[in-house]
């Protein structure tokens, strides 16, 4: 990790991968710094497990209770959850922070980040990099594992590839909204509360099957803020399931394309905010 | 590197102005209103200069400071830092300059001291080698052996500055700006940190460009004064000058062995009285005006004020035709 980025300025391709190779440097120095602490990192780290895994619970009671949900199973259900909670989960460990813009811009903390030569996105994300987020993803990856190998799936070569990828968009689907959602604070002061009802709100959302919900709510989950992509549709692809909510089934190959284009508007939104944030210097 | 536009100009801003746009009123009935934060700055900065950057609060310098660094955006005029546009090439700008806000602190508040340098090296891409034998020198001149391993909100504030300074100064940067980098120190951090800066510019000759309130900065640190009031440059040139340019007369500060009224001699101005002491304003040489006053009166102590700094900036502010926001 040490010489990382010490090498001198090179081609396109180590341009494209300093924001990378910057995050994972950030992110292992500041694990480092919090891991001096061993006994209050054991302790949170359990604690946000035990979050996680009530969360999980909750849904395996509504389960067991109603015996199965619009015509998905208790297992079925877990998946949904779980892989929700997983990507949730590693999409906020990774771009979460960016929702203390807010603080940094009232404390100036941000002009600080403007005069290092390091792209200030990646220095916000990374700030105070919580390893304790660990406790999310890793029993919610569990129990993915445990609900992947219950539920009735066709194992075709397909699927086991489309897995990875689908996980990875998901992430990235999560990690644009998180970010694009922390971006608000540029415009207005006081947005992180708004925001959390799209991210948290969201995320409590998708941990059950969207055919429970309204048309509405499912049509805005897949158009506006792609969430829908996240857990939802993967799953359908996953139990060969038609789409219950009457959208085409086409769409449950799009989390790829939907992560780049959420990525991008993601992006896109950050620097408009750098840009009114730099041209009204407040 | 870069591409000097300049022979040596670090610093260039041609007509360089900053309007800010605040809305006022209740919410669908609000009125916008330009102010001007900055209006028209030429200013030239050459290598190895030291300039003071002085003036009253609000009167431009953090917007002046902000442009420069490339956090903000003018909105008029040209501007060049080391033959670069701060606000296009911010990134690539930010590796040749070092800043320092006195306020607020550029080291990560949860990490010792050497982990928050070892990190700003990554940042900046300095080779180990070339860090590790900067680091040292640093150390030995800010003497911060005794603190490296000590996280840094456990600092001391003068600690934390020769810190801030060492990250700022690591990845050896041409132009250093510090924002009232001695705010709170005492007496003898502040005296270790200008026998340092003056030591950098003589040594490495790197440009320094400081804003502060403290007339001892300016006085052992500045060859170069410049004020700004209102948005606008007021004064440019060196301190002597600025004090002829602006005559603030000294004081003669008379403690009687009693009240008394308003002493009247020729050669002096009465300024103010509390209890048996006196202040006088000089027109005259002072001996011949404590001459005049013993001759009268019975004294029980006598001080002579030179005009400092703040007073003949404020003298200056005073001068300035106040304009019309």
């Amino acid at each position: 990790m040490a010489d990382l980025l010490a090498r001198p300025c090179g081609g396109t391709v180590e341009r494209l991968t300093r924001p990378a190779r910057v995050y994972a440097l950030l992110a292992w120095t500041w694990s480092r710094a919090l891991a001096q602490y061993p006994a209050s990192l054991a302790l949170m780290t359990f604690g946000t497990a035990l979050g996680a895994v009530a969360e999980i619970f909750a849904v395996f009671v509504v389960f067991r209770h109603a015996g199965a949900l619009d015509g998905f199973s208790l297992a079925e259900g877990l998946l949904i959850a779980s892989l929700a909670n997983l990507m949730f989960a590693a999409a906020d460990m990774l771009m979460g922070m960016v929702e203390g813009l807010g603080q940094h811009i009232r404390s100036g903390s941000l002009d600080v980040m403007l005069v290092r030569p390091v792209s200030p996105l990646v220095q916000i994300a990374t700030d105070r990099f919580a390893v304790r987020r660990l406790g999310r993803v890793v029993p919610a990856a569990a129990v993915a594992g445990f609900a992947l190998y219950h539920c009735d799936i066709d194992w075709t070569a397909g699927k086991v590839l489309m897995l990875p990828v689908l996980v990875v968009s998901g992430v990235a689907i999560a990690a644009s909204v998180w970010t694009a959602s922390g971006c608000l604070q540029f415009f207005v002061a006081d947005a992180r509360e708004a925001a959390n009802s799209v991210t948290y709100g969201g995320h409590a959302l998708t941990e059950y099957p969207l055919s429970i919900y309204g048309k509405g709510v499912v049509y805005a989950v897949t158009f506006a803020v792609p969430l829908a992509f996240v857990g939802w549709q993967p799953v359908l692809y996953l139990l060969d399931r038609p789409d219950p909510t009457g959208l085409p089934d086409l769409l449950r190959f799009a989390p790829p394309f939907v992560a780049v284009a959420a990525c991008t508007a993601a992006a896109l939104l950050w620097r408009l905010g750098l840009r009114h944030y730099r041209s009204t210097g407040s | 590197m870069t591409s000097a536009h300049s022979d040596d100009a670090v610093i260039e801003a041609v007509g360089l102005g900053r309007d800010f746009v605040l809305s006022e009123g209740p919410l669908f009935r609000r009125r916008r209103r330009t102010v001007a934060a900055v209006r028209g700055i030429d200013l030239t900065v050459r290598a190895g200069e030291v300039v003071g950057y002085l003036g009253p609060n609000g009167a431009g310098k953090s917007s002046t400071m902000k442009m420069l660094t490339g956090i903000l955006t003018p909105t008029s005029g040209s501007l060049r830092v080391l033959g670069m546009e701060p606000a296009r090439e911010r990134t690539r700008l930010a590796s040749h300059i070092g800043v320092v806000f006195g306020q607020r602190t550029t080291l990560w508040w949860d990490l010792p001291l050497k982990d928050s340098l070892e990190l700003t090296r990554h940042m900046y891409r300095v080779p180990a080698a070339d860090h590790a034998r900067r680091l040292a020198e640093l150390t030995g001149l800010l003497e911060l052996g005794p603190f490296l391993a000590t996280p840094v909100r456990q600092l001391s504030l003068g600690q934390r500055m020769r810190g801030d300074l060492t990250a700022a100064l690591l990845h050896g940067p041409r132009l250093l700006v510090l924002d009232e980098p001695t705010i709170g120190l005492d007496v003898v951090s502040k005296a270790t940190i200008r026998e340092f800066l003056l030591r950098l510019n003589a040594e490495e000759g790197t440009t320094i460009l400081l804003t502060t309130h403290d007339l001892g900065d300016v006085e052992r640190l500045c060859d170069r004064v410049v004020v700004i009031d209102h948005g606008s440059l007021a004064y440019d040139g060196d301190l002597a000058g600025l004090r002829a340019a602006v005559p603030v007369p000294r004081v003669l500060v008379v403690d009687l062995a009693e009240p008394s009224p308003p002493l009247e001699v020729a050669g002096a101005r009465f300024v103010r009285a509390e209890g048996p002491r006196q202040w006088l304003e000089l027109e005259d040489n002072p001996s011949a005006v404590i001459a005049r006053v013993a001759a009268g009166n019975e004294i029980a102590d006598l001080t002579l004020r030179e005009p400092d700094i703040e007073g003949v900036v404020a003298a200056l502010y005073r001068g300035a035709e106040p304009r019309p926001a």
